[in-house]
This record gives structure tokens, C-alpha cells and sequence, in this order.
């Protein structure tokens, strides 16, 4: 391990500051701003996770929903019988497994096969969930009650995503950091110099996986009903491929830079226009492929090095580099 | 039996549309996740020919189907060629394609809620019944099958029996080396991807005869679509055909046997069997 640069401390301060600061939210406002403010550290936890994995690799995981329902199902379940703590640990568990599983299966052949795997998968394990509850307990939702108010969930939320962040900049100062960055540039470059890239990416989609399933145990309380379409819902797949893009996945606080504008416009449109979220979902996309293929913090990084040397402009490919 | 006929009645049907996935990204190189809208249009827009113009729908392909092609090969030029322009190595017209297609997903989607709602609905088109091997089935599931053996068996003539099939089939294996021989291969790719999208909507138009839509079911229909061209293997339509029936048995079995609610399951048991086993495809060579 390396020592720490005065540079990175001095991020550390500031993301200490600004976490300090938002988790003081709760005092101030406890209805619009607090909701508002629940989905973005949802998101963000959410997108910040995706990115560990997807960001180096560039496989476009859509298993965002199963992971999180299991995890919300995992308290569902469990709430009579275990503290809530151990349950989030065990729904990050649960959700591990199951990223192990469609790793093992797909992440050894090309990354085509891994999209179309988890496009389908949140649908299949709400497809089995319901039937095997329907089957053991003849009822389609689980009551979630506790004591936990939205401030807690929120709170909860905010340390899961500081736990994301640490656990991502220890990754990317790690060998196994180093690793992911050769496979992420070229595949067979890093096979060759006798990296395992299989077992990497799929030890790297597990830790992803289990955050993503902490967060679905941490969100669970707030539905108080639990029920496989709402628990499952794949929306959150896709918002979360949405926001992480829109920021930009070369750098763990890209995705940050997305979440925070994309649900104030989704819960805008939700209330303006309940009828056309998919329209401006659709148009996201579109838009982000076409104007803003590396995000928004990518693209103020090409701005940056134009700016710094104006010779550069000329030849753009180099500025596609990770810096 | 009665389960294998009924299976294989289905399978016509998801065969058309994945040989129309298997053309648009075997020789297209696309991987079209919006292949399940242009589907659920195709269902929606036979049902209003047939409510409000008493077209029957098989008349109502002649329409349906060249409409496809002309709103699928204009997606091609203006919105995918610029990607396959844009992309350096096809990884990352894979990553783009994808993400592209999930806007027209999304943007079809929504624009058919707001055209035709969110509600289930079907109609009766030659509901009577037909006799095989003694059991009887929906005259038109065994109508819908027939068109589509007629339509699958035009392709096929298309594919290798012209000129022009063969150079599309060439681009299949190598874009590069059909360049060389004087194929132009972004005419190619996007009459094939028209050509793949006019397939899929007359999957969709003859689905619409004998079963119960709406407008959010595409993505299912596309995961399907999906599962079938990776058995078949990528841009193989003997192998899409086959595994389209060996899906429609299996998911009509599981439905029969198990429990209707676990379709997706039998698919994706399918499918990690496939991954696991033979991730080339039926007929696939293994890759060098």
C-alpha cells in the first residue's frame, strides 16, 4: 500500500465535509427535500456500485434491480427473526451469490452475452420469487415494519455510499485495481501477462452486487409492503445505466455528477408528466450516446486537456485515453 | 403431443422475429434491443386494421411489413450508421448499439402508451377449431404457422439462392473481405437490418391473431428473440429456426406442466445450458 498524497487527503477532507453536511439534512427538512434528497443517495449509492464493475470492464450490467430486490427481500423475509443489521448483511450476501452465478456463467465468454443474461435476469428472479412464495406461503407480499423513519433509511443510505467510495478507492490503489485497469484497456493484453481475467471480473461484479443488495436490505423498511413487481422493478436497471453514464464512469465520483441532476429531472417528470417517463428516458439515452459518449466528467476532462494544450484538439483519440 | 404441436405452432411465430434479430446483428452487426417494439407495434397496428378497416391481418402483413422496413432502415441510416461510423472496434459499437437501441426502447415504448395504452388487449381473427393428430387447436395458431413457414421459407430462397443473399451472407462472415470483393457493405448492412425489422413485424402481426398483447410486453418478447439467436447461433437462420421451436416446446411444456408463471425460467434454463455447453451455437464453429 502506498502512502497517501497531500492531494488525496485533501479530497478526503472535502468528502468528508460535504457527507457531514448531508447528513445534517435531516435536521433542517424532513418531507419534500429529505424524499428528494433519499433517492439521490439511493442513486448514488446504486450508480457508484454499478460503476465498480462496469466503468473498467464496460459491460453494461442490467442485474441492478435483481440484485436490489433480493436484498429486499432478504429483510422482508428475515425481519422476525434477525436484527436488521445482519439482515443488510446478509441481503448484500444473497446478492453476491447471485452476481457470482451470472459471472460464472457469462463473464468467461464475450461481453455480449453478459447484457442480454442481465437484461432478462431481474424478470426471471421476480418470476421465481413470486412463484416459490406463492407456493410456500400462498401470499404475494411480505409487511416490512420497523421503527425506522426515512431520516434513518437515509442516513443508512449515506454511510452505504461513503462504504462504496472507500471500498472503490481501495480497489483502484489495489494490484487488483491495476489488474481491472489492463483488462478494461485490452482483454487479451492483460491475459497475456498472466492476469485471470475471468475470476477478476467476476470477484469484481460480486463486491459491486452485494452493495447493490445492501442497499435494497437498507430501502426495504420504506415500502412497508413488499411485493415482487415493486421490489424487482426494472427501472432501476435502467436508471442507474442512465445516471452512471450521464456522469461519466472513468472516475468513481463520475457517476455522482449524474445522479444528482438526473433525479431532480426524473422527479419533475413525475409529477409533470407521470405518463411520459418512458419518452424522457428514451431521449436520455439517446442524447447521451450521441452528444455525451463519455459522460459528463469526461467530457470536461477533453475540455481540460484542449484548453491546457490547444495542439491537442487536433488529435482528439489521444484525449480518449483514461487519463 | 398436444404440448409439442402447440410448442411448435408458437415457435413459428418467435422464429420470424429471431431470424429478423439474428439478420440485424449477424450481418448488421447491431444488437437491436428495441427488436421487441417494432414487434408489439406490428401486434397494435394489425389489431387497428383489422378493427377499424376489417383488414385481415394476413393481408394486413402486405402493409405492415414494408412499413417496417422503411421506418427500420431509416433508424439504420440516420441514428446506427453514425455509431458504426463513430466506433473504433466492435466492442464499442456492441456497447453503443446497445445503449441506442435502449433509447428507441424506451421512446417506442412510451409513445405506444400514449398511443394505445397500457391495457391487455386481443381480438378474434378465425377462432374456430382445427383438428391434428386427433387433438384441436386455434385454426388461427395453425394459420399464423403456416404464414410464417411461407415467409421463413422466402427468406431462405432470398438468402441462398440470389445474388444479392449471397453478398448479404458474405458481409455476415466479414464485413472486410466483402468490402474487398465489391460489396457495399453499409448498403448491405442496412437493407438486412430493414430487412430484419420487416421479419420481426410480421412475427408480431401474426402473434396478434391468437394472443393477448400490450404495449410494455416488447422487452420479454426481445429477451426471448435474444436467447434463440445465441442457441442458433449469431447470424445462422437454420439454427434460429431450430432453436425458436426447441424455445416455443419448452416454454409451452413448462407452462403445461410446472406452472405458467415460469416461461422465463424455462428460458433461461435454456439459455445457461447453451452458455454452458455450446456458447457458439447449434452450428456454430468454435471461435480461433
Amino acid at each position: 500500500m502506498k502512502g497517501l498524497t497531500s492531494s488525496e487527503i485533501g479530497i478526503a477532507a472535502l468528502g468528508a465535509v460535504a457527507v457531514a453536511a448531508a447528513a445534517t439534512l435531516p435536521l433542517f427538512n424532513q418531507g419534500y427535500y429529505l424524499t428528494l434528497a433519499l433517492n439521490i443517495v439511493l442513486y448514488a449509492a446504486l450508480c457508484t456500485a454499478w460503476t465498480l464493475f462496469s466503468g473498467p470492464t464496460h459491460y453494461v450490467s442490467l442485474a441492478t434491480a435483481a440484485f436490489f430486490g433480493l436484498g429486499t427481500y432478504a429483510v422482508g423475509l428475515g425481519l422476525d427473526h434477525l436484527p436488521f443489521p445482519v439482515l443488510v448483511l446478509a441481503g448484500g450476501a444473497v446478492a453476491a451469490v447471485l452476481a457470482g452465478l451470472v459471472g460464472a456463467a457469462t463473464l468467461r465468454i464475450s461481453g455480449v452475452y453478459f447484457v442480454i443474461f442481465t437484461f432478462g435476469l431481474a424478470e426471471l428472479v421476480r418470476q421465481v420469487v413470486s412463484y416459490a412464495q406463492i407456493k410456500i406461503t400462498s401470499r404475494m407480499g411480505i409487511y416490512v415494519f420497523t421503527d425506522f423513519t426515512e431520516k434513518h433509511i437515509y442516513w443508512m443510505l449515506l454511510a452505504l455510499t461513503v462504504a462504496v467510495f472507500v471500498t472503490g478507492w481501495l480497489i483502484n490503489r489495489s494490484r487488483f485495481g491495476f489488474a481491472m485497469q489492463i483488462i478494461g484497456n485490452d482483454e487479451t493484453v492483460a491475459r497475456h501477462s498472466g492476469i485471470n481475467t475471468a475470476r477478476l471480473k467476476i470477484t469484481l461484479f460480486m463486491i459491486s452486487g452485494a452493495f447493490i443488495g445492501m442497499a435494497g436490505a437498507i430501502l426495504a423498511p420504506r415500502y412497508s409492503y413488499v411485493e415482487p413487481p415493486a421490489a424487482f422493478n426494472p427501472m432501476i436497471s435502467f436508471l442507474v445505466v442512465i445516471m452512471a453514464l450521464l456522469g461519466g464512469t472513468r472516475r468513481l465520483w463520475g457517476p455522482l455528477v449524474g445522479v444528482i441532476p438526473f433525479s431532480i429531472l426524473m422527479d419533475f417528470v413525475s409529477v409533470r408528466f407521470p405518463n411520459d417517463t418512458f419518452i424522457v428516458i428514451g431521449i436520455a439515452f439517446l442524447l447521451i450516446v450521441y452528444l455525451l459518449p463519455d459522460g459528463v466528467t469526461g467530457r470536461l476532462e477533453q475540455l481540460r486537456a484542449r484548453l491546457r494544450q490547444p495542439d491537442a484538439a487536433a488529435e482528439p483519440a489521444a484525449l480518449k485515453e483514461p487519463a | 403431443m398436444e404440448t409439442i404441436v402447440t410448442g411448435v405452432l408458437l415457435g413459428g411465430t418467435y422464429a420470424l422475429v429471431a431470424l429478423g434479430l439474428t439478420l440485424q446483428y449477424g450481418v448488421a452487426r447491431i444488437m437491436n434491443l428495441a427488436n421487441g417494439e417494432t414487434f408489439v407495434a406490428a401486434c397494435f397496428i394489425a389489431f387497428w386494421l383489422f378493427a377499424s378497416y376489417q383488414l385481415s391481418p394476413l393481408y394486413g402483413l402486405f402493409v405492415i411489413a414494408p412499413a417496417a422496413f422503411v421506418i427500420n432502415w431509416t433508424i439504420y441510416v440516420v441514428l446506427l450508421r453514425p455509431l458504426v461510423a463513430r466506433a473504433k472496434n466492435p466492442g464499442m459499437l456492441e456497447v453503443d448499439s446497445i445503449l441506442a437501441t435502449f433509447g428507441l426502447l424506451f421512446l417506442f415504448q412510451g409513445l405506444m402508451l400514449r398511443g394505445f395504452g397500457g391495457a391487455y388487449t386481443s381480438y378474434a381473427y378465425l377462432s374456430d377449431r382445427f383438428e391434428i393428430f386427433g387433438a384441436f387447436y386455434g385454426l388461427n395458431r395453425v394459420v399464423a404457422f403456416a404464414a410464417a413457414v411461407v415467409i421463413a421459407l422466402a427468406l431462405y430462397v432470398f438468402l441462398f439462392w440470389t445474388r444479392y443473399g449471397t453478398a448479404v451472407r458474405a458481409v455476415a462472415v466479414s464485413p472486410g473481405a466483402a468490402n474487398l470483393v465489391g460489396i457495399d457493405v453499409s448498403r448491405a448492412a442496412a437493407l438486412t437490418f430493414a430487412l430484419g425489422g420487416a421479419l420481426t413485424a410480421c412475427g408480431g402481426t401474426l402473434l396478434s391473431t391468437f394472443y393477448t398483447f400490450n404495449a410494455s410486453m416488447g422487452v420479454v418478447f426481445t429477451m426471448k428473440a435474444l436467447i434463440i439467436v445465441i442457441m442458433g447461433g449469431v447470424g445462422d437462420v437454420r439454427g434460429a429456426v431450430v432453436a425458436a421451436l426447441i424455445l416455443g416446446i419448452a416454454e409451452t411444456s413448462v407452462a403445461r406442466l410446472v406452472d405458467p408463471g415460469l416461461t422465463l425460467a424455462a428460458t433461461y434454463g435454456l439459455f445457461i445450458f447453451v452458455l454452458l455447453v455450446r456458447p457458439q451455437g447449434f452450428f456454430g464453429r468454435r471461435q480461433a
